[in-house]
């Protein structure tokens, strides 16, 4: 009795607050990273007055939020207004219990056998906040707002959604930690399934409202889209939302198509067996293999809001709908014709011949066309 | 609520992307604009009026704030009507004449960065704004030098310029133009093959060379629509026709042709002040204005000038009754006013989203449409 009460209540309780204490730290550190980021890539400085190198921006930023004067526009829906702002935060920390950041049983809060399901069931529900808080705010930016993410996270859910399916039939379970064991004694999902990875990655920065997809909140259209209305701790909870559903989405493309913990690949190299055998520091090692995989995703997030233009609203539904789904439906076709013939591992050429196209199209010297200037005639822009 | 298909939102005059103070009332369909309708007049100061009871230097500086993020152009159309009115034109010292002309190309320069700055950013690419501002800086700085002031320069004066270019300025002036090229090439690789930007752009606001003559639309929208009209060229001032320089023109008439044509009109600029440099550097220090009288008072009679600012054509036509010092009436011919008016037409049937790509491609100051 005292074993299953342990097992089954205590220790996910403790292991959920700590992970919940670390994201909550991971948030505070990008929101200062993300701005020092863009600056250095927009040759500023970004945050450098509170603390050294202005480490303490992450706190001074929650503190003003707190003191900040909580505004309730006039005939504004007041539950639903309130409501907004908690309902996306519930989901994305959920979400972690999910996800095994190490070794399990240790490192992973709840070892779940449909995992994956109840993730996508979860991080689907954080569209009800963004609706519901942009109808209630009465005000026309945040309807559209509200309307545009609505809009966009159903369509972007369907992509996500199939990408996923390629792992699933490759692997055979729902189970991340299965996922991940097969990745370590097989190829990382992400050259077999180098398709569904691009999808994923797409759908994953179009379900976060980043940039290029950062239309709900698009700051020059809709002043603040959904959030227009909101002001200090329910602004903070947008916010706070948004940037756990980054991590949650940054850790799933990790834990799906690149070896989660592990820092293997056809058994060779810190396998889980290998971390298991350093014991808990190996577990530590993982951990940290694991958080340095999901930064990386997570600094490409910022990297490209400090390059892309945003796109417009149908546009973005066509790549949805017209691009991403019919390529998401063609993979699961592929993958199933190759798990068929037996031959789902030849699958990671596919990968390794995209990959090298994809780096030759990137590097090859492409000289810029420069217009000719004719002194007094007429002159072609483009 | 579910049969309500048209909804009415206010655009400004307090948004992130309407520069300035422009109020448009958009009626819209879902995302769709059924109908776009600029209101204006949040920045009105009667600066028409306020000419006629000021002395014409006293007016100068009331030019630099109606596009104020060009107001060296704005001085140079005000001060060269006066000139014209007077009949001085040909008085003018060779060496402001230069000075003139670089003056309104740096003018031109930083006035574009603005605009591709606003652009970008109202379309989503944050970069490019910093990027912008980083050369557009440079340039205020050697405006500073010169006049002491960065944004409203009142650096030009009846009959010639106030002083002569300090110490070290050719030689700023110089650094400054061998690495714009090079970051004009830094912001269009950002954006001119981005697959984004050109979904953005291209095919968006599309006006006809007709249309665009007929709502005498001027400037690079007049030529992004590929009618080659640049008043330096057609009317040519001040020192312009020793010049060489290219007037790029579009195909398309769209968003993308006017930011090129920009873009190709940086470049132009550029290698404008180039060929200044040694043209300056011929002429004897000290030798500014034209020996005319200190009480301005022009002879009877009316006059209209214009001159090419950055967003277009830029006229004053002043009247004058040959007993006072000042204007019994001066009008002015705002580029972006004129331009402004073509918003309508563009944005009907597009998006939202379009709305704030047509309003930075239009690229208006509401100093200037207001006056």
């Amino acid at each position: 009795m005292n074993d299953a009460l342990m097992t089954y209540l205590i220790w996910p309780v403790i292991k959920f607050l700590i992970a919940f204490g670390i994201v909550q730290l991971i948030i505070v550190a990008m929101t200062w990273i993300e701005r020092r980021l863009l600056g250095l890539m927009q040759v500023r400085l970004g945050p450098n007055r509170v603390g050294p190198f202005g480490l303490f921006q992450g706190i001074a930023d929650p503190v003003k939020l707190m003191l900040k004067e909580d505004i309730l526009p006039s005939r504004a829906e007041k539950v639903a207004y309130f409501l907004g702002p908690m309902i996306p935060i519930v989901p994305a920390f959920l979400v972690f219990c999910l996800i095994p950041f190490g070794p399990p049983p240790t490192f992973a809060v709840t070892q779940v056998n449909v995992g994956l399901l109840l993730i996508l069931a979860l991080s689907s529900t954080a569209v009800f906040g963004l609706i519901l808080g942009g109808w209630a705010s009465n005000n026309k930016f945040s309807l559209m707002g509200s309307l545009r993410s609505a809009a966009q996270m159903v369509s972007y859910e369907v992509p996500f959604g199939l990408s996923v399916i390629g792992v699933l039939m490759m692997v055979g379970s729902l189970d991340l930690v299965q996922i991940v064991r097969y990745q370590e004694i097989n190829a990382w999902n992400f050259l077999p399934q180098i398709v569904a990875c691009f999808i994923f990655f797409v759908s994953m920065n179009a379900e976060n409202n980043r940039t290029p997809f950062d239309l709900p909140e698009a700051e020059s259209e809709l002043v603040a889209g959904y959030h227009t209305e909101y002001s200090g701790m329910k602004f903070a909870f947008f916010m706070l939302g948004e940037y756990a559903m980054m991590i949650v989405n940054s850790s799933l493309i990790v834990t799906l198509f690149f070896g989660g913990w592990t820092l293997a690949m056809f058994d060779i190299g810190l396998t889980t067996s290998v971390l298991a055998g350093m014991g808990f520091a190996g577990g530590l090692l993982g951990v940290f293999i694991f958080f340095v995989k999901m930064m990386t995703f997570m600094l490409i997030y910022v990297w490209f809001r400090a390059t892309f233009p945003r796109f417009r609203f149908d546009q973005l539904m066509d790549l949805g709908w017209k691009f991403l789904i019919p390529l998401s439906l063609a993979n699961i076709f592929v993958t199933g014709a190759f798990i068929l013939a037996g031959q789902e591992q030849s699958m990671s050429l596919i990968g390794v011949v995209l990959i090298a196209a994809a780096a030759i199209q990137l590097f090859r010297k492409t000289a810029p066309k420069k217009p000719a200037a004719v002194p007094g005639k007429v002159m072609h822009a483009g | 609520l579910f049969d309500v298909h048209e909804m009415e939102v206010n655009f400004g005059p307090q948004h992130p992307s309407t520069h300035g103070v422009l109020r448009v009332l958009v009626r819209i369909d879902g995302e769709r604009i059924i109908d776009a309708k600029p209101i204006i007049g949040y920045l009105h100061r009667g600066t028409e009026k306020l000419f006629e009871h000021m002395t014409y230097p006293q007016c100068v500086p009331h030019t630099d704030r109606m596009d104020y993020v060009a107001s060296a152009t704005n001085n140079l159309a005000f001060v060269q009507t006066v000139e014209k009115l007077m009949g001085i034109t040909e008085q003018i010292p060779r060496r402001a004449r230069i000075m003139r002309v670089m003056m309104s190309e740096l003018q031109r320069i930083s006035s574009h960065l603005l605009f591709l700055a606003t652009h970008a950013i109202d379309i989503g690419a944050m970069t490019p704004f910093f990027y912008t501002f980083r050369e557009r800086e440079e340039i205020l700085d050697l405006f500073e030098s010169y006049c002491g002031a960065r944004l409203t320069l009142n650096c030009m004066r009846i009959g010639g310029m106030p002083e002569d270019l300090p110490p070290g300025w050719i030689e700023d002036l110089e650094a400054f133009v061998d690495k714009f090229d090079a970051a004009v090439d830094e912001y269009e690789g950002l954006l001119t093959n981005n697959r984004i930007w050109k979904r953005r752009t291209v095919g968006i606001g599309v006006l006809s060379p007709e249309d665009a003559i007929d709502w005498g639309i001027t400037g690079p929208p007049l030529r992004g629509s590929g009618i080659q009209w640049d008043l330096r060229r057609a009317l040519p001032y001040e020192i312009y026709p020793e010049l060489d320089f290219v007037v790029p023109i579009g195909r398309n008439g769209d968003t993308y042709d006017r930011y090129l044509v920009r873009m190709v009109e940086m470049r132009q600029s550029n290698y404008i002040l180039k060929q200044c440099i040694p043209l300056i550097r011929e002429t004897p220090e000290g030798d500014l204005k034209a020996k005319i009288s200190k009480v301005i008072r022009p002879p009877e009679g009316e006059v209209y000038h214009s001159i090419e600012s950055p967003k277009g054509e830029l006229g004053f036509y002043i009247v004058s009754d040959g007993k006072t010092q000042n204007a019994y009436r001066c009008h002015v011919r705002p580029p972006s006013f004129v331009n402004l008016q073509a918003l309508p037409a563009l944005a009907r049937g597009h998006m939202v989203s379009d709305l704030v790509a047509l309003i930075g491609t239009i690229d208006i100051v509401l100093g200037e449409v207001d006056r």
